[in-house]
């Protein structure tokens, strides 16, 4: 079996480290300084795949405030990190669909 | 109403006491994901794109008034305000704080619902007829058997960690409102020389591999329900390949080794156990049968004046009522589907103002009981016929009458991207599309018996292998498209639909859907032959050609 440390991450493209906040379930995105924020923005952005997989394992390392991390390719716009794919969109932005919640 | 004596209640007392401590020890870090997964899971929570999902089991779909009550406080107080009804009769709360989980399961609990058993590789929620207990169709109320097979699979040691997890369904009507042929085990009552027993159909189900159960026994004693399922689970959790998540239900066991194999293996196993301590007696049976209150019936005739006066004065009414309304098994009584499918919104979700109005009248038209459809619709089981009219007003008003209950509008669909961790794309604004484009009443109608299930991955939650049109959403390079199906069906004849063609993009899929539907309109013989007939006469090519003309 591979050991994490030695497992591979291929990266097409600009990425980053995501997850969710393990108290509430929030998606929360990896940052420079090894901490967590809820702006894809702050991400921390690994442009080759050794970057990104040390990110990953900087991330799951954190047993406590977050879970179940994974690399997701960001665009880069003005500099800072966005959502690349429609399913990190709407993680983001939240359903696409109006709350049904009452007033 | 099955009513949950001391023993239930002091267990999910417990249940939520221990949760409480796991969530505790997970949130301080004392446990690892690793290990507090599998815990959570086996209290049906789940992680989702946005949130944590806690998924509610409803007991072969049957709600009373104070259980929907707690839905609708949950709702309120620990999600956004809504909940999401499904396909196997449950509710999916998606907004949930780990944090908050064990307060919210501990005013469920107070009103003897649960989490339990609605994830992991056990046995889940066993579902049935909508209108069990109600209709005049059915040879007996099949929640009964529902009720044991619940108490016989909840926490059954040896079926805890199967290869996957399992689904049994029953009905005892003559028309299958349950799914039965897609499910791992499907149960239909039925009478042989004056005794009642099971059809037992076995390997059903849809997903990535989609298969009609085949039957493995044509009738089997009741007498022998549970020991002949712990015969079938035996064989499974023996056999059953735990090498492939993906190969690892029932379903492909039943298909590896042939129903003839299987059916020898389960026959080999029962003969060892078959008069042992699962046999179940005329006690047995009473016992489980006097904790279910039947609702006290008013003496009743059929069409009151007050009905027949409202039926012609009011074409709204009588238009919601040839929909929604359907013929009870007591005189002067009905049965009435509420829909979850108004147009615009989302498929079977219900705000917790919606919950407390649908228990408030529950309380006051249909003698406190609710059941969910796996059509996720409400049903009321027992309304008294000269209440329709005054019914049918408090039901528009909180938006739970729209007259499209079996029509195009009426669609099945699962969460789809907008929450689910593993859809591929989007199920519910596709929903919502489609029920604005099939907006007319009239059209609806004319269009007539109609099924559109959605499903937002090959996982299939929104059963597009059964829809009349199956919807299967796809991903080609970050772009959503859509696979189409035509001529499913999940009732007592239940079949797979075929794909028509290529995958069409997410701003043709409407289209695609409509043609389908004037070339039905065009080609059908009258108004008499529904779709699926006429897609079953002509075949799919004319709707293929048509379906594909524009592109």
């Amino acid at each position: 079996m591979t050991s994490p440390l030695q497992q591979k991450l291929k990266i097409t493209g600009p990425t980053a480290i995501t997850a969710n906040r393990l108290a509430d379930g929030v998606v929360v995105w990896f940052t420079r300084a090894h901490g967590w924020s809820l702006d894809i923005a702050d991400a921390a952005v690994a442009t080759t795949a050794e970057d990104a997989l040390a990110l990953l394992n900087a991330a799951n390392a954190d047993e406590i405030n977050a879970v179940g991390a994974y690399a997701a390719r960001v665009s880069i716009e003005n500099g800072r990190a966005q959502p690349f794919n429609l399913r990190e969109r709407i993680r983001v932005g939240g359903p696409t669909i109006p709350f049904e919640a009452a007033a | 109403m099955y009513v949950y004596d001391e023993f239930d209640r002091a267990f999910l007392a417990e249940r939520v006491s221990e949760f409480r401590d796991q969530v505790g020890r997970r949130l301080s870090g004392e446990l690892s994901e690793e290990e507090f997964k599998p815990l959570r899971l086996m209290n049906g929570v789940y992680l989702q794109l946005h949130a944590y999902m806690l998924r509610v089991c409803i007991p072969y779909g049957t709600l009373s008034s104070l259980q929907m009550r707690a839905l609708a406080s949950v709702a309120r107080r620990y999600d956004r305000g809504y909940g999401h009804f499904t396909t196997r009769q449950n509710i999916q709360f998606n907004w949930i704080k780990l944090s908050e989980l064990p307060d919210a399961m501990a005013e469920l609990a107070e009103a003897g619902i649960h989490g339990i058993q609605t994830s992991g590789n056990c046995i889940r929620n066993t579902t049935t007829d909508p209108w069990a207990g109600a209709t005049p169709e059915e040879l007996e109320d099949p929640r009964l058997y529902a009720e044991i097979i619940r108490q016989w699979s909840t926490l059954h040691p040896e079926f805890t960690y199967l290869p996957r997890k399992f689904k049994i369904a029953i009905t005892a009507a003559k028309h299958d409102r349950a799914a039965i042929r897609v499910h791992d085990i499907g149960l239909r009552l039925h009478e042989k020389n004056g005794e009642r027993g099971f059809e037992v159909i076995v390997g059903g189900g849809l997903g990535r591999t989609p298969f009609v159960g085949k039957t493995i026994r044509d009738f089997l004693p009741k007498e022998h329900l549970l020991s002949y399922l712990e015969a079938i689970l035996r064989v499974y959790n023996s056999g059953g390949r735990r090498d492939n998540i993906y190969k690892a239900r029932i379903k492909i066991q039943v298909h590896e080794i042939g129903t003839e194999e299987f059916s020898r293996r389960v026959e080999e196993e029962w003969a060892e156990i078959r008069d042992g301590a699962l046999r179940l007696d005329d006690v047995a049976f009473a016992t489980i049968r006097d904790r279910f209150i039947t609702p006290d019936f008013e003496t009743l005739e059929d069409r009151p004046a007050a009905l027949t006066a409202a039926l012609a004065a009011d074409p709204a009414f009588a238009r919601w009522h040839a929909n929604a309304v359907t013929a009870h098994k007591v005189p002067g009584h009905a049965i009435v589907t509420l829909s979850l499918k108004p147009v615009g919104k989302p498929p079977g979700d219900a705000t917790a103002d919606q919950m407390d109005g649908v228990a408030d009248l529950a309380d006051e038209f249909a003698y406190g009981e609710i059941r969910v459809a796996h059509e996720q619709n409400l049903t009321f089981p027992h309304v008294r016929q000269k209440d329709l009219p005054a019914l049918w007003r408090r039901l528009d008003a909180l938006g739970l009458a729209t007259p499209n209950v079996g029509l195009i509008s009426d669609i099945i669909a699962c969460p789809g991207l907008d929450y689910c961790s593993l859809a591929n794309a989007r199920s519910i604004p596709l929903a919502q599309r489609l029920t604005e484009r099939f907006a007319d009443e009239a059209r609806i109608a004319d269009i007539g018996r109609m099924h559109i299930n959605i499903s937002g991955c090959i996982n299939a939650c929104g059963h597009h292998h059964v829809g009349h049109i199956g919807i299967l959403g796809v991903e080609k390079r970050d772009q959503e498209f859509y696979q189409v199906t035509l001529g499913g069906k999940g009732n007592h004849k239940a079949r797979l639909g075929e794909l028509i063609g290529p995958a069409v993009s997410e701003t043709e899929v409407v289209d695609v859907v409509e043609r389908i539907v004037d070339t039905y309109l065009d080609l059908r013989e009258g108004p008499q032959e529904t779709f699926i007939a006429a897609v079953q006469r002509l075949g799919l090519d004319p709707f293929k050609e048509r379906a594909y003309a524009a592109r």
